[in-house]
């Protein structure tokens, strides 16, 4: 009996001796990166994206487990197919290990399918829609920065709270713009508030004349922006010029990212309530890596940018522990570990790919509050990961 | 003899390419070259302008993909059905636009392309701007996994020879005779009793159902439809390809889409990934400034002159 309680022991120790010394698959480890490096969607992760993955690697020494750590980039323009084609592309002929950034929630959810087929790790900053850790999830893929469901329970809730209990929603048409809506109806609605209709807008836009003129004509009291980056802008410009909160209708910017507050400047963006799940001057640590970050690109980190170095440094981090770029063995042990970095205290990945960290909401400063350029934020409160996030149990996901 | 041998070599190249070459890159160029080859049958040897057969090739790649996703049809009864769905599509476009020559020809096949993109945007089977995707590739004949890369490159070789050869076939038959008479003097094929109508009508729908087939073959290689092949700028760059290559001869736009592939792969990687459009249009520039009958078409002229 005990001979045969140390042979399981002996084999079980052999077994995980092997796991642990599994090779780097073929003598590197190369993390793709596909983001929008011209389009909407560029200021806030394109290039700046790709400098937060840079400055990941760098700061790792550009080596994890004694291999060479190499970036591949490229602009998906934020077509689907492009994206898949890519992915499919790195996994096949370049021996990409994981994919990056992934902004607009189309192609992260291609390169979802690529990375299913393939076993690749997935870490998502740019995209935002929920179905990412519940429908169309997958074991492999972790959604790092913010999603619809955190914006919702953000901004949403605050709106809804300070008496704008009818909503009119004007939403990008495609899974992201889909996903915040739908998010966004529910909270209103479970608080008591009710929307009265919504109008989708072809992504990327430019002209929002018509979308505001409906959303106006609409009566109701909150207009609520489900789209992103320079969509949001522009349509926030055209409300301007069509006096819409003049007119005694509020704005709620869904989702706004910095680099958005300082593209319209001060004087409009004053008064936006946001949800966040960084600012850069938060404590030293945040300052810190940002003032690093602005010496690079000449501009502060929004969100996306600086959860693409977090993950890239996490997912290095754990290459460097398992000594194994094997996806199952990579997974395994970044879920098993708490993130705690500059980005985020204390983070957790769930078994449906989330990672569960505190968010912010955040009011943008008068030019009077505002002491210069990218001071921009006043956090009005920390809203609690779980809060933010929804439990794993609400959770859709099939494989969690 | 000197076509014979260009074409043997080309074969044996593509034969042995998958070696060297990315498969699915390959299965791009095969697709688009496909897929100029049939636009070229109706603006070569038509002289008809169609500014809209990206709604051809994109309908059938969404109607490939639709069904072998969501109805369940193997992959070459779905990539079959993409084709027959183009060339019904073509025969109700070309019926209409057919009556008109030049700019309002290819004014009105512009016009019902932006219809049929209008509905793919919006129909719900199509995704939207998210696109079909996660098509599966399937077994071909219930028995070859074209999962496996070097399968499905065959396939799709083999494919694309036949079309290949069914194009070159009807341009050197008496169909095609007549075709080449209506481009080059419809006035005068008329007058020699020809129903020019019924001809251009004929090549318009087969264009149509080949440019259907490279759509739905494309659906299966990349495993996704999005709205990327139905947009103008797809019919924009098939007229590109055609032009490049030469216009009006049989292997010229094959080569002028494995130009404008390669350029966009090699380009999509490097600084200039943002220039790419630019890049196209300069060589477009300079292609009809400076060598206006394309790769193919100098060289044809090139040997005529020396032999």
């Amino acid at each position: 009996m005990k001979t045969l309680k140390t042979l399981a022991l002996g084999a079980s120790a052999l077994a995980m001796a092997s796991a642990a010394s599994a090779e780097i698959s073929d003598g590197k480890v190369k993390i793709g990166l596909l983001t929008d490096m011209s389009g909407t969607y560029s200021d806030l992760a394109g290039p700046g994206a790709v400098a937060a993955a840079e400055m990941a690697i760098e700061d790792a020494g550009a080596m994890a487990a004694g291999m060479p750590v190499e970036l591949v980039t490229a602009d998906h323009q934020n077509k689907a197919d492009i994206a898949a084609n890519k992915a499919r592309e790195w996994g096949e002929a370049e021996q990409v290990d994981a994919f990056a950034e992934l902004v607009t929630t189309s192609t992260a959810m291609a390169v979802y399918e690529i990375a299913k087929q393939q076993n690749k790790v997935v870490l998502v900053s740019g995209a935002a829609s929920s179905p990412l850790t519940n429908d169309a999830c997958i074991p492999s893929g972790i959604h790092y920065t913010y999603s619809t469901t955190a914006l919702a329970n953000g901004t949403g809730k605050a709106v809804v709270a300070e008496g704008g209990d009818s909503w009119y929603f004007l939403t990008a048409d495609y899974a992201f713009g889909q996903a915040l809506e739908a998010d966004v109806t529910k909270v209103v609605e479970a608080a008591g508030g009710q929307v009265l209709g919504s109008i989708r807008h072809p992504f990327p836009a430019s002209d929002f004349s018509s979308f505001v003129l409906q959303a106006q004509g609409s009566g109701a009291k909150v207009i609520g922006l489900a789209n992103a980056g320079a969509d949001t802008t522009n349509a926030i410009k055209a409300a301007n010029e069509f006096g819409l909160v003049a007119g005694g209708q509020s704005i709620a910017a869904l989702l706004m990212f910095i680099t958005d507050v300082h593209a319209l400047g001060l004087e409009t963006a004053q008064g936006i309530q946001l949800t966040t799940g960084f600012y850069w001057d938060m404590d030293d640590e945040t300052r810190a890596w940002s003032e690093r970050f602005m010496e690079r690109t000449g501009k502060m980190p929004s969100m996306v940018q600086a959860g693409v170095y977090s993950s890239v440094a996490f997912y290095l981090k754990a290459i460097e522990a398992t000594g194994s770029d094997d996806t199952d063995t990579v997974m395994e042990w970044m879920r098993d570990r708490p993130i705690d970095d500059f980005f985020a205290k204390g983070g957790t990945i769930r078994s449906d790919g989330r990672m569960v960290h505190d968010m912010y909401l955040a009011r943008v400063k008068s030019p009077g509050e505002s002491s210069g350029p990218w001071d921009y934020y006043e956090i009005l409160r920390t809203i609690p990961g779980e809060e933010a996030y929804g439990t794993l149990e609400d959770s859709t996901c099939p494989t969690k | 003899m000197t076509t014979k041998l260009g074409y043997a070599a080309a074969l044996i190249l593509l034969l042995i390419a998958p070696v060297f070459v990315y498969p699915v890159l390959l299965m791009k160029f095969l697709c688009f070259a496909l897929f100029a080859s049939a636009f070229n049958l109706i603006l070569g040897f038509g002289g008809l302008l169609s500014f809209g057969h990206a709604a051809f090739f994109g309908g059938a790649a969404y109607v490939t993909g639709h069904a072998i996703k969501v109805w369940g049809l193997p992959v070459e009864l779905g990539i079959l059905t993409g084709a027959a769905a183009a060339g019904v599509l073509g025969l109700a476009a070309g019926m209409l636009a057919i009556r008109r020559q030049g700019i309002y020809f290819a004014m009105i096949t512009l016009a019902l392309a932006q219809m049929a993109y209008f509905l793919f945007i919006s129909a719900p089977f199509t995704g939207g701007e998210n696109g079909l995707q996660g098509v599966p590739r399937g077994h071909l004949l219930g028995m070859i996994d074209l999962q496996d890369n070097m399968a499905m490159y065959y396939f799709t070789l083999a494919v694309f020879l036949a079309a290949f050869w069914l194009i070159a076939r009807t341009v050197h038959s008496p169909f095609g005779q007549v075709l080449r008479a209506i481009r080059d003097n419809e006035p005068r094929a008329v007058s020699l009793g020809y129903d020019t109508d019924r001809y251009k009508l004929q090549a318009f729908v087969l264009s149509a159902t080949l440019a259907g087939l490279a759509g739905g073959l494309k659906t299966v290689v990349f495993q996704l439809a999005s709205l990327t092949d139905a947009h103008w700028h797809m019919s924009g760059e098939v007229v590109l390809m055609t032009l490049l290559g030469g216009v009006g001869t049989i292997a010229g736009p094959a080569v002028g889409a494995g130009i404008i592939v390669a350029l966009q792969n090699t380009l999509a990687s490097g600084p200039l990934s943002a220039w790419v459009p630019v890049v196209l249009g300069v060589i477009f520039v300079i292609c009809v400034l400076s060598f206006r009958r394309g790769v193919i078409g100098e060289l044809q002229a090139l040997i005529r002159r020396s032999f």
